[in-house]
């Protein structure tokens, strides 16, 4: 199923994604990264359907998506 | 074949622009060279070259820049209030290292001043006048011909030294009409590897003067001084029966050009009268002025402004000799015989025979 | 059969745009602003012929970001400078990438005219309401009442009057011929701000004149905001004042 990548050192916990996920895959965690910034985590029981709402709004391309090849 | 045509001092500026390379002119109109844009708006296109009367002189040296930038040889004009204007713009060239040439035909001021040739812009063209620890070299012509040859040596040296180059005149130098010997510029551009032509197999170019990283400006304005030290090579000065001179007369552009008949005046009367004439004002020809202070006895001064450059004669003399002055600010324009009259005065007070 | 599915990747960094972590605030739109940018410059292949010019405010190191040519410029004279990149260059495509200190205040000549005369290159214009990199001073485009650093009773209609609406006042001009205003705080207009730039690309790219996109965009740190509620205010209480949509568009059918 879609995942979604978590560039932890680039995230500065902004929540925009979290926000912007319709599914409610994402949330700030508690690992802080080099930078002292509280990471975003993506959890996503099956739910993702590699919309890419969550990296589009994402100011620091810290997201990567990625969906099943069609057969 | 040379051919000499009779024009105007603005004029000459405008065709040795063009001869030299020149494709990229960016002006506005303002009395006294008002000349340079009008006859460039006709001009340019013949040559496939662009002509763009810009909404200020603000944007016109940004337009400059941007033109520069791209490897292009790129020419402003204005007149002292205008020149103002454009320091910024001239600073940032001088920061970024963007060549480019900018003619001030000087008017008089402070201020709104008036039409009047005047040479009140030496400590703007040699002290800045924009913000920062930068230089301009300064070309000051004295007549047609200078402004046309030395307007194609402007642009070489902008792109020698990837630096802003000022032709530095008057209203006098711009609006006076006389024979002109035209010449066929031949040299070949200098290559630019450092332009922005679009980042084709490269990562992109990236022409800045801000410097943030810790000692990263340090770096970059000690290579600027080394830049602007390099520059003595290029002075260039003229002198005029000063050999065995007594009292010698130093004056650049229009009151140069007026003390020639001055000097003959008195040599006519049996006084061992010279003149030494920058014509580099940056860099200044100190080495010459500390010569001539050891052979004459009295260095004069002569300026249209209330004195900007006798303090670098002063400098350069090193008190070798004694200097004086005689300045005439701008509003009424000094005549051989007045000037003849101030350096008598002086040949009196200093006791020469 | 048990084979696990080949995994496809379906969002990436565009090439025009380094590899390197931004300086921008948490939650500040520059970032997504840039990438929509740079998705253009790939989308079009203008990597090798774009030459930026670029401005005065929190983008100042854009350069950092974009892998093209890029020029430093003054702070409010991009405009200009673009101008003469583009009359040196005319097969370049050259943009502008200016906050609205720099395009609003100080550069509001430069912008005129340039757009007056026509020029074909783009404006990208991040517009949130107050001067960034100085610390959040009143801008042009503050609102009223919005508390600024120079405007700590809150913007005064009477003594520094309304905000300027920049798109509205360019589509005025015969040398406008595209203008829009946008926003990124979802995804509906992030998408019709991506179809923006597409077609303020294409004006360029196809010769047509003048193109400008105004961003609406967000300011958490000056703003004294959170960036959820910074996103927020653009949605709503910018856009009331400052809406959305195509101003001029003069090549539409």
């Amino acid at each position: 199923m879609p995942q979604v990548k978590v560039i932890s050192e680039r995230c500065k916990g902004c929540g925009l994604c979290v926000l912007a996920c319709p599914k409610n895959n994402l949330a700030l965690g508690k690992d802080y990264n080099a930078q002292g910034y509280a990471y975003v985590t993506f959890n996503s029981d099956g739910k993702c359907t590699g919309c890419t709402f969550c990296a589009e709004l994402c100011p620091d391309m810290a997201l990567r998506v990625y969906k099943e090849e069609k057969a | 074949m040379a051919r000499r045509v009779m024009i105007k001092g603005n004029e000459a500026i405008a065709m040795g622009a063009i001869e030299a390379g020149c494709r990229y002119y960016f002006g506005y109109p303002i009395t006294p060279q008002t000349d340079i844009p009008e006859y460039l708006s006709a001009a340019m296109p013949k040559v496939g070259g662009v002509f763009l009367q810009a909404e200020s002189e603000v944007a016109a040296i940004n337009m400059l820049l941007g033109a520069a930038a791209t490897g292009a040889r790129a020419m402003t004009s204005s007149s002292s209030p205008g020149i103002s204007l454009k320091q910024e713009g001239i600073s940032y060239l001088a920061g970024s290292q963007i060549p480019g040439v900018i003619v001030n035909m000087s008017r008089s001021g402070p201020g709104l001043g008036g039409i009047h040739p005047s040479q009140g812009d030496y400590f703007q063209s040699t002290r800045g006048g924009g913000h920062g620890d930068y230089r301009t070299l300064v070309l000051a012509p004295s007549t047609a011909q200078e402004n046309y040859d030395l307007t194609m040596l402007a642009f070489d040296l902008a792109d020698k030294y990837r630096n802003p180059v000022m032709v530095l005149g008057d209203a006098l130098i711009g609006q006076i009409k006389e024979p002109v010997e035209l010449k066929s510029y031949r040299k070949k551009p200098k290559e630019k590897p450092w332009a922005l032509t679009g980042a084709k197999g490269r990562h992109g170019h990236i022409l800045k003067s801000l410097f943030l990283a810790d000692g990263e400006l340090t770096d970059h304005n000690w290579m600027l001084a080394k830049k602007y030290k390099s520059m003595e090579k290029e002075v260039r000065y003229e002198t005029y029966r000063a050999d065995d001179a007594e009292l010698l007369l130093v004056a650049f552009g229009s009151v140069g050009r007026i003390l020639r008949t001055s000097v003959d005046i008195l040599r006519d009367k049996g006084k061992a009268v010279g003149l030494l004439r920058p014509i580099t004002l940056f860099p200044f020809p100190n080495k010459a002025v500390r010569q001539a202070a050891d052979k004459a006895k009295v260095l004069m001064v002569m300026e249209m402004s209330t004195g900007q450059m006798v303090e670098d004669v002063k400098l350069a003399a090193e008190c070798a000799c004694p200097v004086d002055f005689y300045g005439r600010p701008p509003g009424s324009i000094p005549t051989p015989d007045e000037l003849a009259k101030e350096a008598m005065k002086i040949w009196r007070k200093r006791g020469l025979k | 059969m048990s084979a696990k599915a080949k995994m496809k990747q379906v969002f990436d960094r565009p090439k025009s745009l380094k590899d390197v972590p931004y300086h921008y605030c948490p939650g500040c739109h520059h970032g997504v602003i840039h990438r929509l940018v740079a998705e253009q410059i790939d989308a079009f292949g203008l990597q090798e012929s774009t030459l930026a010019a670029a401005s005065v405010g929190c983008s100042v190191l854009m350069y950092d970001y974009f892998d093209v040519d890029v020029v430093e410029s003054p702070h409010g004279r991009a405009p200009a400078v673009a101008t003469g990149l583009k009359r040196a260059r005319p097969d370049s495509f050259v943009f502008t990438y200016q906050g609205d200190g720099d395009l609003a205040a100080i550069g509001t000549a430069e912008i005129v005219h340039a757009a007056n005369r026509g020029e074909n290159i783009t404006v990208v214009f991040v517009n949130n309401a107050v001067f960034g990199m100085t610390g959040g001073q009143m801008a042009p485009t503050t609102l009223e009442g919005q508390v600024t650093t120079t405007s700590p009773y809150g913007r005064s209609a009477a003594t520094d009057g309304m905000a300027i609406r920049v798109c509205e006042m360019l589509s005025t001009l015969e040398g406008t011929a595209y203008a829009a205003r946008v926003s990124v705080d979802n995804i509906k207009n992030l998408k019709k701000a991506k179809a923006a730039l597409k077609r303020a690309f294409t004006y360029q790219t196809k010769g047509w004149g003048f193109s400008f996109v105004e961003f609406l965009s967000s300011c958490p740190t000056n703003w004294k905001m959170s960036a959820e509620e910074a996103n927020a205010r653009v949605g709503k209480e910018m856009a009331d004042y400052f809406p959305l949509g195509v101003y001029k568009d003069v090549r539409a059918n």
